[in-house]
């Protein structure tokens, strides 16, 4: 019997009940094995933070959520209160956007990860308890003795760290990586990627990056998926998928963000226009249409769906149909 | 729309309208969504139709004892419907109809008195730099700390005991707080127009003021007022209740001080002091709910807060 | 907290005494015109009597002189004589003081911690039944006149059901002394105090769930249910406090406030407090009186406000760091 996949996600489908109901996924799957990396990728508003919500069960209450999520062959949508409990930040941990107000402002960091240690394994002695924040925060490159300050005391990139080594506290096997360097400065950017970069090798994570820019996903991980409004438009190997895509909005997503420190890309206009929809008003057919620039008449009408197209690759564009020999 | 099949591009006043305007539809169809904010703007509104209709509701003679002569002293509803007399035999009813005309217009006025004031003073201190804001601001902390229900006390008795100066009283007292929060509001705005760089391009204060900062600050101005007037209404109370509201005319606030002085609490008149005081608690309850709905259409962060 | 952020407080509310002063000085001396021509209506007095009580209550000479002589006598503590007692200002609210300090003080404890409560739990579980049903019944005390629920209370409790006295602080045709003095003192004090903190409560009962439920927005109580804790300990170890500390504040402003906000209440009561004292001196009129129970009011405000700036900056680090 093989091991199970450490995470299966299929046909995941969240609704948020404000004004009757706005569906921020809609229909998305997908799998990771153990030490993989998977980029999801796409604008503010195309569901990607609310599928990290969705894998934990931490979006709000009254929101619906069907399909599975299947972490170690274990459904998280299903399991009893303490077992979610048990299984939060021992199997999966997400290392946060490190904006201020991520950690709570007003308790010191050390005892933030502490916390997360105390919750799941009791009658450690103090002593040791704080041998093992300092080391937490050694591996993240920051000196042990910080962990008295308190979150604003600590920089931009130094708070991310600090959430890095949160995230690594009970040894996770997976890691969400939500939004992680939206809210640095480029050269803290890189650094922080790198260190992640390290730790799911040294460590042997498996790690879902989720991010707008595609370049950084490019540079990091194995496999990428595309999200627009609400659902999987593109997924396959990442550096493919970066190179060519088969769906115009990757390719707008990949001329709008530059590639960190490559100076062509400082200066370039993005290159996409209008806004993500609105959720509870989604154009017919082909949600992208609107703002596509290859449209064709018949995408405001007739529904896509992930189709083959190349190697490994998926999309859902009309365009890849032409090319798939008849 | 019709300016512009007709081939004539509409003049920028008229856009703006047509915007205002969806702004407002807008606005409406936010509030109709909250059931309190409906409830309280329906109390508001059968209460304000009572008082404007007072002389087809409630006859003003009765106010008067002199004509009152004829009516049993201390009548329970039972004997003198609907709501009975007082000790003078006036009957409480006419008296309750007359009296939330006083106490609506200075709960009113008052508060007309506090938001020119308050937002005067929080626009000018959040518009300029420089110590003409630093001296506002803090002759604004000042009137903070005065503690409002003695300093009113002391300049009614100082000005004299009738509506006009129980009006100035509450409304010099009620700004501080308005003027706290509009200079806040101007602040950010502001500091978005320094982004936008209108400053830069040589617009004139007055055009900045007019066109940015004060359009920007209404909704909350409109915001802050439903929720002044409650306010000010409990302080007319109060201040009549202790004897130094107007002593010719009838307001709920003065009802409750007769009826406590004249010992309705020892007959247990009770439908001497339940009629004003439950009144007093509708007005308030009802610009509550509307000053809060309001807040939840015109705040973008409460609004967040409640999807 | 560094010592140059409490000087500056410190200094600031001296400033702001400082203003308190002048302008008690000009509400009262200014705008009043001759308070011994109100002090004795319609009595003859000599010239000399007159001047006699110019002289005693400062009120000779230019404004300036009168100004200065009162800053001397401030500085004296000699707040004047009540025109009603003749005994010292300073020894009448000396005397109103505790009875005031005591009913405020339990009634703002009891308002802050059953306020507080109601908010933790109407804004923990938003929207439902018991949300509903509490945030009407705290809306609902907010919107009522205290002196009017006061007399609510009065009513059905002493007048119809005779569980409490009518009013006053202790039975004045017994003379207890010792506990039982202190028994029928607090037996006195249930119907004022219980006004009070009913009329005070859903105050801080809506400020404390609207600071709750912003702070149940905030991405790190996310974080905390991410790394598994339990709801309990979420609310307990995250929410409340972070929600907490704005109330601390408003608490700590409110007190200076309640204890002339008292005066309503206490009228109805006969509760001998300050704000008895101060019903008796609007309807003397009492201005010595009137003065320095204003000041005392003030001051009072100005230090809890002080003790609320310093208060949050201790509680916070944010502050306390920086």
């Amino acid at each position: 019997m093989s091991t199970p996949l450490l995470l299966d996600v299929r046909d995941l489908h969240v609704t948020y009940p404000s004004g009757g109901g706005v569906p921020a996924v809609r229909g998305v799957s997908f799998q990771l094995e153990r030490g993989e990396t998977l980029g999801v990728a796409g604008e503010s508003g195309c569901g990607k933070s609310t599928l990290a919500g969705a894998l934990l069960r931490l979006l709000p209450p009254g929101t619906e959520v069907s399909g599975e999520v299947l972490l170690d062959g274990e459904n998280v949508l299903t399991m009893r209160e303490d077992r979610l409990r048990a299984v939060r930040w021992t199997e999966l941990a997400v290392v946060f956007q490190g904006a201020l107000h991520t950690l709570n402002p007003v308790k010191r960091v050390g005892w933030q990860i502490e916390e997360a240690i105390t919750t799941h394994e009791r009658g450690i002695p103090r002593s040791e308890l704080r041998g093992r924040v300092a080391e937490l925060l050694e591996t993240v490159g920051i000196p042990g003795r910080r962990a008295v300050d308190y979150p604003h005391q600590l920089s931009g990139g130094q708070r991310q760290r600090v959430l890095i080594a949160l995230a690594l506290a009970c040894s996770p096997h997976l890691l969400i990586a939500d939004e992680p360097t939206t809210a640095l400065d480029v050269m803290v950017q890189a650094q922080v990627l790198r260190l992640l970069e390290d730790l799911q090798r040294d460590l042997g994570l498996a790690v879902v990056f989720i991010t707008h820019d595609l370049s950084t996903l490019a540079a990091v991980c194995r496999r990428l998926l595309v999200m627009y409004a609400g659902r999987v438009v593109e997924d396959g190997p990442s550096d493919e998928v970066f190179g060519s895509p088969k769906h115009p909005y990757t390719a707008a997503l990949a001329a709008a963000f530059p590639i960190i420190g490559d100076a062509r890309f400082r200066m370039a206009p993005s290159g996409l226009p209008g806004d993500p929809p609105d959720p509870r008003h989604l154009p017919s057919g082909c949600t992208f249409h609107p703002r596509c620039s290859v449209a064709r008449p018949e995408c405001a009408s007739r529904a896509v769906e992930l189709w083959p197209a190349g190697e490994g690759r998926r999309a859902a564009c009309v365009q890849v149909l032409d090319e798939v020999p008849t | 729309m019709t300016a512009l099949a007709g081939g004539k591009t509409p003049s920028a006043r008229r856009i703006t309208w047509i915007r205002r305007r969806r702004a407002f539809a807008g606005a409406w169809r936010d509030y109709r969504a909250s059931t309190p904010g409906l409830i309280g703007l329906g109390v508001l509104v059968v209460i304000v139709i009572g008082s404007l209709a007072a002389p087809l509701l409630a006859n003003h003679d009765n106010l008067d004892p002199s004509k009152t002569l004829t009516t049993p002293l201390w009548a329970s509803p039972s004997q003198l419907s609907p709501l009975g007399t007082d000790n003078l035999g006036r009957p409480i009813w006419d008296q309750l109809v007359y009296g939330s005309r006083v106490s609506l217009l200075v709960g009113l006025a008052a508060t007309v008195i506090a938001m020119v004031i308050g937002s005067v003073v929080g626009v000018v201190a959040g518009f300029y730099d420089g110590w003409p804001s630093a001296v506002l601001m803090r002759v604004t902390e000042w009137f903070l700390v005065i503690p409002f229900l003695p300093l009113a006390i002391v300049l009614a008795s100082i000005l004299g005991p009738n509506v006009r100066n129980v009006i100035i009283v509450i409304g010099i007292t009620s700004w501080p707080g308005t003027a706290r929060v509009i200079r806040a509001q101007v602040l950010t705005v502001k500091q978005r127009l320094y982004v936008e760089r209108s400053r830069a391009l040589g617009a004139a204060d007055r055009h900045l003021m007019l066109r940015h900062i004060v359009p920007n600050v209404s909704p909350l101005i409109l915001a802050n007022t439903t929720l002044t007037v409650p306010i000010a209404i409990l302080s007319e109370t109060t201040l009549s209740f202790l004897g130094l509201g107007d002593p010719l005319r009838a307001s709920w606030g003065r009802m409750l001080d007769e009826a406590f002085s004249n010992g309705a609490i020892g007959k247990n008149a009770w439908w001497y002091y339940l009629p004003p005081g439950i009144g007093i608690v509708l007005v308030v309850l009802a610009f509550t709910l509307v000053g809060h709905a309001l807040e939840e259409v015109l705040d973008p962060r409460l609004r967040e807060r409640r999807s | 907290m560094s010592p140059r952020y409490v000087s500056g407080k410190v200094l600031g509310s001296l400033g702001t005494l400082a203003f308190v002063i002048v302008f008690n000085f000009f509400l009262f001396r200014v705008v009043e015109g001759n308070p011994v021509a109100t002090l004795f209506r319609g009595r003859n007095l000599t010239d000399a009597q007159r001047a006699a009580m110019r002289h005693q209550f400062g009120l000779d000479g230019s404004k300036l002189d009168q100004f200065w002589h009162y800053l001397v006598q401030l500085a004296h503590l000699n707040l004047g004589r009540s025109y009603e007692t003749n005994a010292t200002v300073l020894s009448e609210i000396g005397a109103a003081a505790w009875p005031t300090i005591w009913l405020v003080g339990i009634s703002t404890l009891l308002s802050t911690v059953i306020g507080v409560a109601i908010g933790i739990v109407a804004a923990w579980r938003r929207g439902s039944v018991r949300d509903h049903a509490l945030t009407s019944f705290t809306m609902t005390t907010y919107a009522m006149p205290d002196f009017w629920l006061g007399m609510l209370l009065l009513i059905v409790f002493s007048v119809l059901l005779g569980w409490f006295p009518i009013g006053g602080i202790s039975d004045p045709t017994s003379n207890t002394t010792g506990i039982a003095l202190l028994a029928d003192q607090a037996y006195h004090m249930v119907l004022p105090c219980l006004t009070l903190t009913v009329a005070y409560l859903g105050e801080y009962a809506i400020v404390m769930r609207s600071s709750l439920l912003d702070t149940m927005r905030e991405d790190y109580l996310t974080l905390a249910r991410a790394k598994g804790l339990r709801d309990v300990l979420v609310r307990r170890r995250h929410a409340v406090p972070n929600a907490l500390l704005p109330v601390v504040t408003l608490i700590a402003i409110n007190f200076g406030f309640v204890l002339s906000g008292a005066i309503a209440v206490e009228s109805i009561f006969s509760w001998p407090g300050l704000g008895h004292a101060t019903y008796a001196a609007i309807r003397a009129p009492d201005l010595p009186m009137l003065q320095g129970l204003f000041l005392v009011f003030s001051a009072s405000v100005i230090f809890f406000n002080l003790l609320a700036d310093l208060a949050y900056a201790y509680l916070d680090p944010r502050v306390r760091t920086s």
